[in-house]
């Protein structure tokens, strides 16, 4: 009898078992699409690149233009501006690594590896801070060229004094890496494409 | 009564801090696991808990459509159609909402029925059923807002239909309909307002169904032999019985529902509220979605605007005062020959009227609403409170237990029957 | 068993009074095609849809826009899944109106993926002025809200037909030497006869569809009516592009539940055999 009762109790649990993991996994599928649904869909996946003529922009002289909802700073720099970024040992960078999409992750932050040989003036690379988002304000910060009254380059984050380099660089302050450089290609000599 | 009474015990030190402080286990285990429940209730019954869920299910999905829908009239349509094209699983979670309404109401309808067929809303349960009726309203509310926010031409021309009816109202009419759109006709901030509420109801609703559980406790079931319960030996807890059976019930009414979502996700819903509101040109035919029928032919069956309008709110308030309309003593209709077969009269009587709304208001389907309209009030107003003096009921059971034994003991002495 | 009954019947009554759109006065049931993707598990035919778009693009493009789908929709899997090369060179083949530049200009540049189908008109007002006042209406969606036929039961079988409505309406015109001199009298200026119209039987749109119109690059025979199938069934795809997403989840949600079902009313059978 008691052999037959085991036998009962033991096909018991296993059906409650059963049922229980059965009514987990399809909880668990079941919530996938509600987590999933936030991330982005495909007309956001599918955003165009932007193409920028780079012509029109000065020595000197920098543009703000939008991708993927981030500002991109595009900046024509002086030649005082890029010596003065080449003259930076790597050992005084706080970030050593380029942060550029178009290269390997492991190389360092030369002044080269942050533009494109042969079109180092200019300048290409995401306006956010690498601290908490806000955006720069350019010729701003502990390392613009100064020049008279003038400032040349450099950048200063107003929301918590992030310093950066000519080169985009971060030198002072909270922020961790340098500014990203997204992905790009020059389409022709004065014409990129990013993303 | 019996329901709040409850053999919690804390396990653990903590559990008996917390317990001191917050005794909310102590009610989970009195009113959801123990509560003690008629141990003879059928499968209508589950419809309680199918609309519990049923709820949740629109909550859910309401809440992560917001995410991805525009309440704008230039860009309400093309934000539903992105949801549909774009975003991952959107169609999944819209035809889930959508379809979701209609599963409601059929679910609601059933319960309601149910009632009605064992007298649930007599005392001492006239309260709840009380409740139960404003759950209803507010309900209806709900669904015809929601129904405007894809702006399609069917929402469009419903919300200027279904507002036009306030405009019924003597004197002030012209100005409610005014003040309900926010300018001259159904706009922008009537897209816009309607969207604000749509969010706002189902909370309100959720806050009415836990006054209607409440209320349910303090009363207890209902039952199908309408005997009210005696003793302990009429009852079972609620769970693992009914926590169980109602799981069952849940799981077979989603395969009904995944049918709609996945093989037939338009049926329900008309096919013109794909093309994009038209403030300009009205769609042939104008007709609400399934649920709202039966109303809506009662508002056309009466020849005049405000008479109409009075009908059709009318044939839904009625159902406050049903636990006063029915004399009979007997609650379920099991007992009730002569009410019993009222009962599928009306029940045939309101899926008729449902058909009739669904047809243009000409001919012989007008002729047809009147007689049908008459009838749905004469059922309330006249059938209903004679039958209690005329009738002359079955005679009950002496309990529940009694009536459960009667029932299986002649099927152990027969052939096994299933 | 009588449980059963009820909702058998209830459900029954509720069917009825379901679905209970009327034919526009007048309007012919649209021919009762097959397609592919029609029933529980029936999916798209590929190279159907890819001769479909080609209809689309070379003939009803020119009046009718399609605004909600995107060149990229093209390649999506459970469309006709062109190649991403394949989409570029047809987005590209599209003027695309961009801006404003630095300067504060609009200006015209090459379709890209991400773009949407551009519009063959500038607003209605502009299309009703080229087309003798008529509109020629949006395509994404005209399989969904065009029902082809009418009735409870028939659009729960067979759906509202509104690939079979696009289809009859491209085959369903009467030459004009056909219709009768009863009919002639009323005929408005510059409309043509077609049974199969939504909105009564005098269409704006000529015939649009003459054998051999296009090229397939398959080698089908390009005849009016292997086109007029051909485009319904891109014009399906475009208004229902999840189609069959949404019915392989349906199978196995469906299976899934089915198991569900079962193992909880062994339980549900298990727990209640002790209950009395």
């Amino acid at each position: 009898m008691s052999t037959a009762e085991h036998a009962e109790t033991n096909r018991r649990d296993f059906l409650y078992i059963a049922t229980g993991a059965v009514g987990a996994v399809g909880a668990a599928l079941a919530v996938w699409p509600f987590i999933n649904q936030m991330n982005p869909d495909a007309s956001v996946l599918a955003l165009a690149s932007v193409e920028v003529d780079l012509a029109p922009i000065a020595e000197g002289q920098e543009i703000t233009i939008k991708w993927r909802g981030n500002p991109v700073f595009i900046r024509h720099r002086l030649p005082v501006e890029i010596e003065a970024a080449k003259a930076v040992q790597m050992g005084e960078l706080k970030d050593p690594l380029a942060r550029n999409a178009n290269l390997p992750e492991s190389d360092p932050a030369t002044d080269v590896n942050r533009v494109v040989g042969g079109k180092e003036q200019f300048l290409v690379m995401m306006g956010v801070c690498t601290h908490l988002g806000c955006v720069p304000i350019a010729n701003e910060g502990d390392f613009a060229v100064v020049e008279g009254s003038a400032k040349h380059g450099g950048w200063f984050c107003p929301c918590h004094g992030s310093h950066y380099d000519t080169a985009g660089r971060i030198r002072k302050g909270p922020a961790p890496q340098n500014l990203a450089v997204p992905a790009y290609a020059y389409l022709s000599d004065s014409k990129i494409r990013i993303g | 009564m019996s329901g709040h009474a409850s053999n919690y015990q804390p396990k653990s030190a903590f559990a008996n801090w917390f317990h001191e402080r917050l005794p909310i286990m102590d009610m989970v285990q009195g009113q959801a696991l123990d509560f003690p429940t008629p141990k003879n209730l059928n499968y209508f019954w589950t419809f309680g808990g199918i609309l519990a869920v049923m709820l949740l299910v629109q909550i859910i999905t309401g809440v992560v459509l917001v995410m991805h829908y525009t309440p704008h009239v230039d860009m309400a349509f093309q934000s539903v159609e992105g949801i549909m094209r774009d975003v991952n699983s959107g169609w999944l979670l819209r035809y889930m909402h959508a379809n979701g309404a209609s599963m409601f109401f059929i679910a609601v309808y059933i319960h309601m029925f149910r009632g009605m067929y064992y007298g649930s809303y007599k005392a001492p349960r006239e309260v709840l059923w009380m409740i139960g009726v404003l759950i209803y309203l507010v309900m209806m509310a709900t669904a015809f807002m929601g129904y405007v926010l894809p702006w399609g031409q069917m929402s469009f021309w419903g919300a200027k239909v279904i507002t036009n009816l306030f405009s019924a109202i003597p004197w002030v009419g012209d100005s409610i309909t005014t003040l309900l759109w926010g300018g001259y006709s159904v706009d922008n901030p009537t897209l816009n307002r309607f969207f604000s509420l749509h969010y706002l109801l189902p909370f309100v609703l959720a806050g009415l169904v836990v006054l209607h559980i409440w209320a349910l406790h303090v009363v207890g079931n209902n039952n199908p032999t309408g005997v009210s319960v005696k003793s302990s030996q009429d009852t079972l807890p609620f769970h693992p019985y009914y926590t169980m059976k109602d799981a069952f019930a849940i799981v077979v009414f989603f395969m009904f529902f995944a049918f709609w979502i996945f093989f037939a996700p338009n049926y329900l819903g008309h096919a013109i509220n794909y093309q994009e509101a038209n403030p300009l040109v009205t769609p042939a035919h104008i007709v609400p979605e399934w649920y709202y029928l039966p109303f809506y032919a009662i508002l056309r069956a009466v020849p005049d605007k405000l008479g109409g309008v009075i009908a059709m709110f009318g044939s839904i308030l009625i159902l406050f005062a049903l636990p006063w309309l029915d004399t009979s003593k007997v609650r379920s209709g099991n007992y009730r020959p002569l009410f019993k077969g009222f009962f599928w009269i009306f029940a045939i009587v309101c899926v008729a009227l449902g058909y009739l709304g669904s047809k243009p208001a000409e001919g012989l389907y007008v002729v047809f609403s009147r007689i049908l309209t008459v009838y749905y009030f004469a059922h309330f107003l006249v059938i209903l409170p004679l039958l209690g003096l005329i009738e002359t009921p079955k005679p009950l059971p002496s309990s529940i237990s009694d009536d459960v034994l009667a029932k299986k003991r002649p099927a152990t002495a027969a052939v096994p029957a299933e | 068993m009588t449980l059963l009954k009820t909702l058998a019947i209830a459900a029954a009554s509720l069917v009825l009074s379901f679905g209970a759109a009327h034919a526009a006065e007048g309007q012919t049931p649209a021919k009762g095609i097959n397609f592919s993707f029609e029933g529980p598990f029936g999916t798209f035919d590929r190279a159907q849809l890819q001769r479909g778009y080609k209809v689309y693009k070379e003939v009803c493009a020119s009046c009718h826009s399609m605004h909600y789908v995107s060149f990229r929709n093209l390649s999506q899997p459970g469309g006709p899944e062109f190649t991403d090369e394949q989409v570029k060179a047809v987005a590209a083949g599209y003027t695309v109106q961009d801006g404003p530049n630095e300067q504060g200009e609009m200006f015209e540049r090459a379709g890209l993926p991400s773009d949407r189908f551009p519009s063959p008109f500038p607003n209605e007002q502009a299309a009703r002025v080229a087309n003798g006042g008529a509109y020629p209406p949006d395509m994404s969606l005209i399989t969904k809200y065009r029902p082809g036929w009418y009735g409870t039961f028939n659009q729960l079988i067979n759906g509202i037909g509104g690939p079979q409505y696009v289809y009859s309406v491209l085959t369903g015109y009467t030459p004009d030497d056909k219709v009768s001199e009863e009919l002639k009298k009323e005929q408005p200026e510059g409309k043509y006869y077609n049974p199969y119209f939504a909105n009564g039987h005098w269409i704006g749109m000529p015939p649009p569809l003459s054998d051999d119109q296009v090229t397939y690059d398959d080698g089908t025979k390009a005849t009016v009516d292997q086109m007029a199938r051909d485009v319904s069934a891109f014009l399906a795809w475009t208004a229902e592009p999840k189609m069959e997403e949404r019915k392989r989840t349906g199978f196995m949600v469906m299976i899934f539940l089915g198991i569900l079902a079962l193992l909880l009313y062994l339980v549900k059978k298990k727990i209640w055999a002790n209950a009395h």
